[in-house]
């Protein structure tokens, strides 16, 4: 639909949204029009959506589900205030969602296990799901959060979800992406995350099979002394497409950065990765450094790499790189030599090369499952379904 | 086992060997000796089957078989192993897994099943006291962080490991010291068995002190030129190649 189509839904059905859903969702719904309705669909123009086509991903007539979901909670004060209300994608997510998850873990809590949110797509029909999670980590709980994204069905499905997380004073957090749906899903993710003083956090996006996907994830450093690791893994072929957009933004000195987004490129499949680290002024001491690696094992793959280091202080240290390499000709024939197939070849180079961003992962019972996802990946064999005990 | 007739080949349309002739029976060792550019790595590597080499006259058979319509890593299963001059570096792929690939496309093309985990590994411990390589190596990324020396002796365990029935020995002595070349040399006398043949590159006499070959062969401008016993080693070790090309009216 156009954003005139989805804007008119929402008149048709606004009271309908508003009688079943939580008032401080409502609360913000119709702000949300308005800037969808002024905006418009970003266009490929605009600085944050320049590898992405919005109005394409958004076109097909999908329907919209106006249940909440069922166990919906009470939703917190803190919803909508650190999500980027003037982007028109998190305003469409606002103005439709119809229930915000809440996972908090309260003040020097330290739950044994991780937690895990499993996002299904079912259905009979094309369907957009306006997903929303608000992860709170107050001062001192430590936490691993997984997120799977999973598909069942043989659908149209498009995500656009938002994701706002705070993170207290002396507080961890693991939170882990891992999208493995199928090639007619596709998805757009916000994540907005705070980050307080003292705090330890790292985050790791693995797309492992998608159709179209863009990830944007936005970390504001706002208190002093604190780490945060991003990572990312893009596994893509025939004609995928991933768009990863972050920003980390240094608001307070003392802080450290570290950013490693690999893509592995097969096929016609397109990557993109726009990272911005900003450096407030003041934000002195400032350690960050960004590294985009990609592997285009055709010629036909593509990559669009963009690191961006925006600096007003003056006693930093910063770096940024980004390469884009071809498979090593040299290594596949001396594999060959050795009687490992072309194919086989391949597969351990592309397995040896993304690899590093999997073996970063701090849960470990996670990363040895990953690992054994990952080669499966490469393999070919998606893994779809395995192990997830919803569709038994 | 190795049969080659009139083989033209180059690469980027530059043809390089020019009518190569060379037969290379069961068990015997034949010694290719020339000069910097007359064609000793073409031949190797046309051999083994590198993609960047175009043959555009003449044939190979190995053991019968038409090796050029092979692919490289099917002559490699056939049992042709080539130890590399500069062997390649593959960050991030161990020495194990990349091994482990090797023995068990091997064993499949031979219709064996894949060795288990831990087969494998014991295998590995026996194959690496051969040629005295470090634990430690095996453990790494393939050939990186390796010395000179190392990526050699890297070179003859796998050869241990793959049990080939044809060796090539391409400038296996470069960059070798005198203890380094011995343990290579004898690593490769003690696998060798009575039906494996090797053609072995060299610029020097060293290496065929320990290897004995049956026949030398000299190698300049893309032909062979002058064929002897193991004799002709010594003599080109004393009096260079001006007197061959003389002789061969280059």
């Amino acid at each position: 639909m156009s954003e005139q189509q989805y804007l008119d839904f929402y008149r048709a059905e606004r009271e309908t949204i508003f009688a079943r859903s939580d008032a401080r969702l409502n609360a913000l719904r119709d702000g949300a029009f308005a800037v969808l309705q002024q905006k418009g669909f970003p266009t490929m123009k605009e600085e944050r959506y320049r590898y992405t086509d919005v109005a394409r991903d958004f076109a097909p007539d999908y329907g919209i589900s106006l249940s909440p979901a069922e166990d919906a909670a009470p939703c917190p004060a803190e919803y909508g205030t650190l999500a980027d209300s003037a982007d028109p994608v998190v305003a469409l997510n606002t103005m439709l969602t119809m229930s915000c998850r809440v996972v908090r873990i309260g003040r020097g809590e330290r739950p044994e296990h991780p937690i895990q949110i499993v996002n299904t797509l079912r259905g009979e029909h094309p369907e957009m799901v306006s997903r929303r999670l608000l992860i709170i980590v107050e001062e001192g709980a430590e936490a691993d959060v997984i997120i799977t994204d999973r598909a069942v069905s043989k659908q149209q499905f498009l995500t656009n979800q938002v994701i706002e997380v705070f993170v207290g004073d002396g507080a961890h957090l693991n939170l882990y992406e891992i999208e493995e749906t199928h090639l007619l899903c596709t998805r757009y993710s916000s994540l907005f995350m705070q980050v307080g003083r003292n705090c330890s956090v790292h985050h790791s996006s693995l797309t492992l099979f998608n159709g179209r996907s863009r990830n944007r994830a936005d970390v504001a450093l706002c208190g002093e002394h604190s780490e945060v690791v991003m990572n990312g893994c893009v596994i893509a072929d025939k004609m995928q497409h991933t768009d990863c957009n972050t920003l980390i933004d240094h608001r307070v000195p003392h802080c450290d950065s570290r950013q490693l987004y690999k893509y592995v490129l097969d096929d016609s499949a397109v990557g993109a990765f726009a990272g911005r680290i900003l450096v407030r002024e003041g934000a002195q001491k400032t350690t960050s450094q960004e590294t985009n690696a990609n592997l285009c094992a055709t010629r036909t793959a593509r990559m669009y790499t963009q690191p961006m280091l925006e600096i007003y202080a003056d006693d930093v240290r910063c770096s940024h790189g980004s390469t884009v390499g071809q498979m090593n000709e040299d290594a596949l024939f001396y594999m060959r030599q050795r009687g490992i197939s072309e194919r086989e070849a391949r597969l351990l180079l592309k397995s040896a090369f993304i690899t590093e961003v999997v073996e970063n992962i701090p849960l470990h019972s996670l990363r040895d499952r990953l690992l054994v996802m990952v080669d499966r990946r490469l393999k070919g064999e998606l893994s779809k379904c395995e192990g997830c005990k919803l569709c038994e | 086992m190795l049969e080659i007739n009139n083989l033209h080949a180059g690469i980027a349309g530059k043809e390089i060997l020019k009518g190569i002739n060379l037969t290379v029976a069961d068990g015997e060792i034949h010694a290719v000796m020339g000069t910097n550019g007359a064609g000793k790595s073409t031949l190797s590597n046309v051999i083994v089957g590198h993609p960047a080499y175009e043959v555009t006259e003449g044939s190979i058979l190995f053991n019968g078989q038409d090796l050029l319509a092979m692919s490289t890593e099917e002559r490699a299963n056939a049992g042709i192993f080539m130890s590399f001059q500069a062997p390649t570096e593959i960050p991030g792929v161990s020495m194990t897994n990349f091994m482990r690939a090797a023995v068990n496309a091997r064993r499949a093309a031979q219709g064996r099943e894949a060795l288990s985990a831990g087969d494998f590994l014991k295998l590995m411990r026996e194959k690496r006291k051969i040629v005295e390589l470090d634990a430690k190596l095996t453990s790494r990324s393939v050939n990186e962080g390796f010395s000179g020396g190392e990526k050699k002796r890297n070179e003859i365990f796998q050869m241990a490991m793959l049990e080939p029935s044809f060796c090539i020995l391409d400038e296996t002595d470069s960059g070798l010291d005198v203890d380094a070349l011995r343990i290579v040399a004898e690593g490769f006398n003690s696998l060798r068995k009575e039906d494996t043949s090797a053609i072995v590159i060299t610029h020097y006499q060293r290496l065929l002190d320990y290897l004995k070959p049956d026949v030398v062969h000299v190698l300049i401008d893309g032909r062979i030129v002058k064929t002897g016993g193991p004799e002709l080693a010594g003599e080109i070790e004393r009096r260079g190649f001006d007197w061959i090309k003389e002789e061969a009216g280059l």
